[in-house]
């Protein structure tokens, strides 16, 4: 159980970490003053008040960004135990490797091609 | 009852409880933000089996980017912050038989294979070999390559669909 | 004297020995000593925020000219603690319709990713928090918890200028994190281990030394994640006001900006256990192990300090200017990189020979980016009026 044991220390870090914010705001909600009155519970509109409903025009662009990151976000992820192990294996590994960035990389120059990457 | 044990039954606790209130909770988005207290958990049941490099890529790729996912296409589905903002299941009576009956299935699955266990420790240059297994000739080589070639897929057909006409 | 050299660690070994010979169990001996080790840390973090709240306004003002906070304690370097005063005392205002839970949670989940950060940080030979198998990636998956804390922060306001501010920075966010990671794979490649201590220990030269493109892009990126200008699209008031922060008040607006600045001083110290050496210092480190702390902590002021100087120096970015920079140049770049260094690793064993031989390539890489750019810049300037606007639009 060595490696688990490793994890001792995170596993008292988090508790404590986690308990930290909730002892600072627990003391400021005993320091602080409770005046609640609609004006102030109003939402934000630089001053002015809310016109209608509250919702925002959601644009897909937001999306694909997100989408995109997933995949290179995964193929990073692939790329960290090749980088690790890099130096026990031969010369076939960086072939390997480049033809794995490569076709990635086919895939953002399609992405940028098609302007999927800019915003609109 | 020793503290591997312990470790474990918190981790369960946090990914079913997060589970339970995938499907329980009212608000589609506190919904979402359950499916990642599962991911969180699971998190913790990966550090119990020693499988460490998973633990963080489960970190970072599901808590870190696939939840946002899943967030920006709850938001893009749905009429932004208005009140009827809740979770449509009127076909509950339906989903409640198919899980059951996906329960009992695992269930007798569970109890009836010999699931091969080894009693070798995990090795200490566990991601290093892991390295070396996906290059190799002899092993994993023709997935590595193949899982590019599956995200390059996954990106051209999002670009594809996505597209502004 | 041997004892004074190597202070930390046998201060460490001393407690230790004390706590086992008052009879506990290990297990309550481990404990302890984890209990102990998690309060310095955080307080280290906590102390980080004091001391550069302060420095970094002082700093910023010298810089434009003007004397900045000087009126608590002489040259007002107790600000920091007047600030907490006053953030803790404000009234907390939660919006009417929004949810309670949520506002709540994302002060929390903002601040707490930014304190684990400091479990894998190596402050000397054998002074770190758990030397982790993987502690590099440690750090970048808990540095992501901190988009999905901003989306929270975003809906739990109910107000549709924090939603929208809330998506531009996760975007930006999201876009800056591909760059960091490919340039964080690069160090991997010459270090060959993901532990902090290990990359600390492998770099016989400073990363920095054998790949200054990898080093700039990540201190980039670091910028970006942090929130720091010239990418604080959301600090900006004429932008969108405080952004995902504007229904915020009191101790939770407090936990925003404590998360950046412990944030920020986490990122200096992995920026200089990655490229900088660590805590080693052309071999002070093995003539006086107990300096190795100083020695991380003055890196990282250093780093920080570079981060101020570009927060006082550059204009604020357009956001399709800062997430076409992000996709269009950093992940090319990084990634050539990546392939370069991939290479070179390969070409030759020896470390000076692959030091130089990545050197030489990045300083080839620059020029052919600066002379591309230089190209691409010319046929926007020399093209018609009409032409010119449509063609920086691309």
């Amino acid at each position: 159980m060595t490696l688990l044991s490793d994890y001792n220390f995170i596993g008292v870090f988090v508790v404590v970490a986690v308990i930290f914010p909730f002892v600072a705001l627990g003391l400021a909600w005993l320091l602080r003053p409770k005046k609640p009155n609609p004006v102030k519970t109003d939402t934000y509109e630089c001053g002015l008040q809310t016109f209608g409903d509250t919702w925002v025009q959601f644009r897909a662009q937001y999306y694909i960004y997100a989408l995109v990151f997933v995949v290179f976000d995964i193929e990073a992820v692939f790329l960290f135990p090749w980088a690790v192990a890099y130096d026990k294996v031969g010369l076939w590994a960086l072939a390997e490797a480049f033809l794995f960035l490569a076709i990635l990389t086919v895939g953002l120059v399609y992405a940028w091609r098609k302007g999927a990457l800019r915003w609109q | 009852m020793n503290f591997p044990q312990v470790v474990f039954i918190i981790a369960s606790a946090i990914a079913l409880g997060g589970a339970v209130g995938v499907v329980t909770t009212r608000n589609l988005f506190r919904a979402a933000l359950f499916l990642v207290l599962s991911f969180v958990g699971v998190v913790g049941l990966f550090v119990l089996l020693e499988a460490e490099l998973l633990a963080m890529i489960q970190l970072l790729v599901y808590v870190g980017a696939i939840s946002i996912l899943i967030i920006f296409a709850i938001m893009l589905s749905q009429r932004l912050m208005s009140s009827e903002f809740r979770a449509q299941n009127e076909q509950w009576l339906m989903a409640l038989v198919t899980a059951v009956i996906l329960f009992g299935l695992l269930l007798v699955v569970l109890l009836r294979v010999n699931w091969p266990t080894s009693p070798a420790e995990v090795p200490s240059d566990a991601i290093s070999l892991l390295g070396q297994a996906l290059v190799s000739p002899d092993q994993f080589v023709l997935v590595f390559e193949v899982a590019s070639v599956l995200l390059l897929v996954a990106l051209v057909g999002a670009v594809i669909i996505a597209r502004e006409r | 004297m041997d004892f004074i050299l190597n202070f930390w660690v046998e201060f460490g070994a001393w407690v230790g020995d004390l706590l086992a010979s008052w009879g506990l169990p290990e297990w309550a001996v481990n404990l302890i000593a984890d209990f102990a080790g998690v309060l310095i840390l955080l307080v280290m973090g906590i102390m980080a925020v004091l001391i550069f709240t302060p420095m970094e306004r002082k700093v910023v003002a010298r810089m434009q000219d003007r004397p900045g906070p000087n009126r608590v304690w002489p040259y007002g370097l107790l600000q920091a603690l007047a600030d907490a005063i006053k953030m803790l005392t404000k009234e907390d205002i939660v919006p009417r319709n929004a949810d309670r839970a949520l506002h709540l949670l994302a002060p929390l989940l903002v601040a707490i990713p930014a304190l684990l950060v400091f479990a894998v940080l190596p402050w000397g030979p054998g002074l770190i928090g758990q030397d982790l198998n993987v502690g590099i990636l440690y750090i970048v998956a808990i540095g992501a918890i901190h988009v999905l804390a901003i989306v929270i922060a975003g809906w739990g306001s109910n107000n549709k200028y924090a939603l929208l501010s809330a998506f531009r920075v996760v975007n930006q966010l999201l876009a800056y994190e591909i760059p960091m990671v490919l340039c964080i794979l690069t160090v991997i490649l010459f270090a060959r281990t993901m532990s902090t201590q290990g990359i600390v220990e492998a770099q016989t030269i400073p990363y920095f030394v054998v790949t200054p493109v990898a080093g700039m892009i990540f201190l980039v990126c670091a910028l970006a994640e942090a929130n720091r200008s010239p990418v604080d699209l959301i600090e900006a008031d004429s932008e969108m006001v405080a952004g995902y922060m504007v229904e915020y008040s009191g101790m939770k607006f407090a936990m925003f900006f404590i998360a950046e600045y412990v944030n920020m001083f986490a990122v200096a110290i992995v920026i200089a256990t990655l490229f900088l050496g660590g805590w080693k210092f052309f071999g002070l480190e093995d003539l006086a192990p107990v300096l190795t702390p100083i020695i991380v902590f003055v890196k990282a002021v250093f780093v920080i300090f570079c981060m101020l100087w570009f927060r006082a120096t550059f204009p604020r970015l357009r956001f399709d200017h800062l997430v076409g920079f992000a996709w269009k140049f950093l992940v090319p770049l990084s990634l050539v990189n990546l392939m370069l260094g991939a290479l070179v690793v390969k070409l030759t064993e020896n470390l000076w020979g692959q030091a130089g031989l990545m050197l030489l390539g990045n300083v080839v890489m620059v020029a052919v980016t600066a002379f591309i750019l230089n190209r691409a810049a010319r046929r926007v300037r020399e093209a018609p009026a009409l032409k010119r606007i449509v063609a920086v639009e691309r």
